[in-house]
């Protein structure tokens, strides 16, 4: 593996891990927005349960994501850097509303639904921005006049395959994150929370799958090569499939642990996360060698060979001494049975 | 008014206030720290309640810090891609490694704030040391990177092309050490003195309630006691963030002090402004030898001037003002702790007259403004560079247009969220009273 590949690996990794960290917390916001005037369900606290506690590491990942991007890819950071100038602009203000109202709806129950509102709302918006960087990347929306690049954000926003790309952000935000919390209120024992989350999975599942196939459909006109590179590897794209049908059954099986419940929402998280890599590994892969399509290439971005060893060495030791403290929170915050049934707060 | 300025106002805009939360985001964790370590030496409850509330307070601090900072992060890409492009290529460690403390810092936080009441008090102690260690860490990472821009070493430019890159030379820069110890220190004292401010106006306001008095009494001495700690330290080490211009940037440290001719013996100007015609600081008080003798320790240093440097390398010569502002805050916080030590220490006296109880109301907004305007001299000071030397700032801008929109959105978004923090903060703690915490605990 030559350091350009193992580099951007580690970038997509932190891209996987944040899209999927990220599509649970927006979506929990959005939940507990529209759960809000259901009390007595617990759905609205279940889904906060989980928040609380778990926004600022999400938020962490987003600055890992941009910074291995400069110090991996100095180079397309610079075309990158000028081209999102708008669209990053935009994310980052949506990002700092709603981490801010999130924090004050806790601590202010007087203007608590107003902030839940507005969290929950933007908690939409900003998967449908962030994603909008990948249609971006396709190429066809820039535009290189006298070695100045621009993002043509109108021929963006007219074209259907970013449409299709929001689509499928939107869905899979509210698929995986209802999905998760299903789990969640199981682990919990909020049985009345669990119907609720397990339904809306039910029902918004096909919908992330029929996005999926209209990015496919949209793409063979936008971006071929793309395309072809995608359809070439398609062994994944059916394994994807697949595990979305295991996951949907998965929701139907009779349960282990408990005499009348149904459904076993542990494997179908796992299911879905999967789906997710075997597709996200289909793109990228297909996506390779470009960055920017057809300008920017791993190769002609990458950054200087001392400083990648250099990175190289910091993230195996970062990594290293982080582990045990990831593996602190997790049990704290999602297995530890009096946190995940506490009902004061 | 020109691109390279609306960009340089809308990054500096982000920063000023970014800096606010970071810089409490620092000092506040000490002050629980040592909150918290106190109650469990001297089992006094009000040090326990303490390190509560101030707690909250940093949570709903760092809800704003933390995507503040996320903001800023990004936005270097974002508004200087060609200054990125380089520090990805030679000073991407630090970045890298303050990733790694952001972590600490945010897992350990949630820790604390969410599991408190499951976790061992030794726990307790170990993560709140941990949110202190990787707030201070952060803050010394991204001012390394700020040091750099200063004094850059770790490559050379041949024909456009960086080469000779050696990364960790570049990460342990000239003014790596002194600069990181200057941020962290401030910091410190910032969040010290903060912590005496509302304690302070919390006593005039609660004149008559003796068990409230006595609690903010506790925080007050607390507060000046690290406060005085740390304007001192910072004061020492501000001289050697001096003396380091004067080796390595000494047309930042001319235009610092208002010196156009270079000269031994040269004399300190305090206060006064700038003038670039006449080339002499107006309506300032010099002091003879005094510059020459701060620079290198003996009367007889070469302080080199500003006409040794063509004049399209000058910064702006308000710094001037700037510099002054920040040595001054610093030098009268410096003064307030002594006052404080002296009236209670040495003339014994436990109740502190009116007159001090305001002025110490206003350390902690100070200290805070002389963070702001210590800032501003730094990057000011080191115009027409991003990169000392290397890199002019009107090189490393974006090339996208419009910024003056996305000036007026973000400048907003801070008005509000500032206006907001405010609000979330008084409605918190006006909902739950120290006077019931108090009782409860009596």
């Amino acid at each position: 593996m030559t350091d350009e590949l193992i580099a951007i690996s580690i970038l997509w990794g932190f891209i996987f891990i944040y899209a999927v960290m990220a599509t649970m917390d927006f979506g929990a916001g959005f939940w507990s927005m529209v759960y809000i005037n259901r009390p007595q369900t617990k759905a609205t606290k279940i889904a906060n349960r989980y928040l609380s506690p778990t926004w600022e590491v999400t938020n962490v990942f987003i600055v890992a994501i941009v910074v291995a991007l400069v110090s991996f890819f100095p180079g397309a950071t610079f075309m990158l850097g000028t081209i999102l100038l708008i669209p990053g602009s935009i994310i980052l203000l949506l990002l700092t509303v709603r981490s801010a109202f999130l924090v004050f709806s806790h601590v202010a129950p007087k203007y608590e639904k107003v902030l839940v509102y507005i969290s929950g709302i933007s908690g939409l918006l900003i998967p449908a921005f962030l994603i909008s960087v990948l249609p971006i990347t396709h190429g066809s929306f820039v535009e290189t006049m006298n070695g100045v690049s621009r993002l043509r954000l109108d021929r963006l926003f007219t074209s259907p395959h970013e449409y299709a790309f929001i689509a499928f952000a939107i869905t899979s935000t509210l698929f995986l994150s209802s999905l998760l919390l299903a789990d969640y209120s199981n682990e919990a024992n909020e049985m009345e929370a669990y119907t609720i989350y397990r339904r809306d999975a039910l029902i918004i599942g096909p919908f992330a799958l029929l996005s999926s196939i209209l990015i496919m459909v949209t793409m063979r006109n936008e971006a071929r090569w793309l395309y072809d590179g995608m359809i070439a590897r398609w062994p994944w794209l059916a394994a994807s499939v697949m595990l979305f049908l295991l996951a949907g059954g998965a929701l139907f099986l009779p349960s282990w642990k408990k005499k009348n419940g149904r459904g076993m929402p542990r494997l179908a998280v796992v299911a879905i996360v999967l789906q997710y890599f075997c597709a996200s590994y289909a793109y990228g892969k297909a996506h390779l060698p470009y960055m920017i399509y057809p300008n920017v290439t791993i190769e002609s971005g990458f950054t200087h060979p001392n400083t990648f060893r250099a990175l190289f060495v910091t993230y195996i030791v970062g990594f290293a001494i982080l582990f045990p403290g990831f593996i602190y929170f997790w049990r704290l915050f999602m297995k530890d049975r009096r946190y995940l049934a506490n009902d004061e707060k | 008014m020109d691109h390279v300025l609306t960009a340089r106002t809308l990054f500096g805009t982000t920063m000023a206030f970014h800096i606010i939360f970071a810089t409490l985001g620092v000092g506040i964790p000490l002050m629980i720290l040592l909150a918290e370590l106190l109650y469990q030496k001297t089992k006094d409850n009000d040090y326990a309640l303490m390190a509560n509330r101030w707690t909250k307070a940093l949570a709903i601090l760092l809800g704003v810090a933390i995507p503040s900072g996320t903001i800023a992060g990004v936005q270097l890409s974002l508004l200087w891609p060609g200054f990125m492009e380089v520090v990805g290529k030679v000073m991407a460690l630090p970045f890298q490694i303050e990733i790694y403390a952001f972590f600490v810092e945010a897992l350990f936080l949630s820790i604390y704030v969410y599991a408190a009441d499951r976790i061992s008090p030794t726990m307790r102690i170990i993560s709140l040391t941990l949110v202190a260690i990787g707030a201070a860490a952060s803050a010394i990472l991204i001012t390394n990177v700020h040091a750099f821009e200063g004094t850059p070493t770790g490559f050379r430019i041949e024909n456009g092309q960086i080469v000779d890159v050696n990364p960790w030379e570049a990460f342990f820069n000239p003014s790596f050490a002194v600069t990181a110890t200057h941020v962290v220190l401030s910091a410190y004292m910032t969040g010290a003195f903060t912590i005496a401010s509302i304690a302070a106006y919390h006593m005039l306001k609660n004149r008559h309630h003796e068990r409230i008095q006595l609690f903010h009494k506790k925080a007050l001495m607390l507060g000046l006691t690290v406060g005085g700690v740390f304007s001192l330290l910072t004061a020492i080490n501000g001289h050697e963030s001096a003396q380091l211009l004067h080796e390595y940037q000494p047309e930042k440290l001319a235009a610092a002090e208002g010196l156009f001719e270079t000269q031994s013996h040269a004399p300190l100007v305090i206060g006064g402004f700038t003038d670039r015609e006449t080339q002499t600081v107006k309506w300032g008080i010099e002091i003879p030898w005094l510059l020459s003798f701060l620079a290198g320790n003996r009367f007889d240093t070469v302080v080199v001037g500003l006409n040794d440097f063509p004049e399209e390398w000058w910064p702006p010569l308000f710094v001037h003002t700037l510099f002054n502002a920040m040595v001054g805050i610093g030098m009268f916080l410096l003064l307030l702790s002594i006052v404080g030590f002296v009236w209670h220490r040495i003339r014994k006296q436990h109740i502190f007259p009116n007159w001090f109880m305001w002025t110490v109301v206003t350390a902690g907004p100070l200290a805070l403004l002389g963070i702001e305007f210590g800032w501003i001299f730094a990057c000011t000071g080191r115009q027409p560079w991003v990169i000392y030397r290397m890199m002019t700032t009107a090189e490393a801008v974006t090339q996208s247009t419009n910024l003056g929109t996305l000036f007026l959105l973000f400048t907003s978004i801070y008005v509000f969220l500032l206006i907001a923090v405010v609000l979330v903060l008084r409605s918190y703690f006006r909902r739950h009273p120290i006077e019931q915490h108090l009782s409860t605990h009596m």
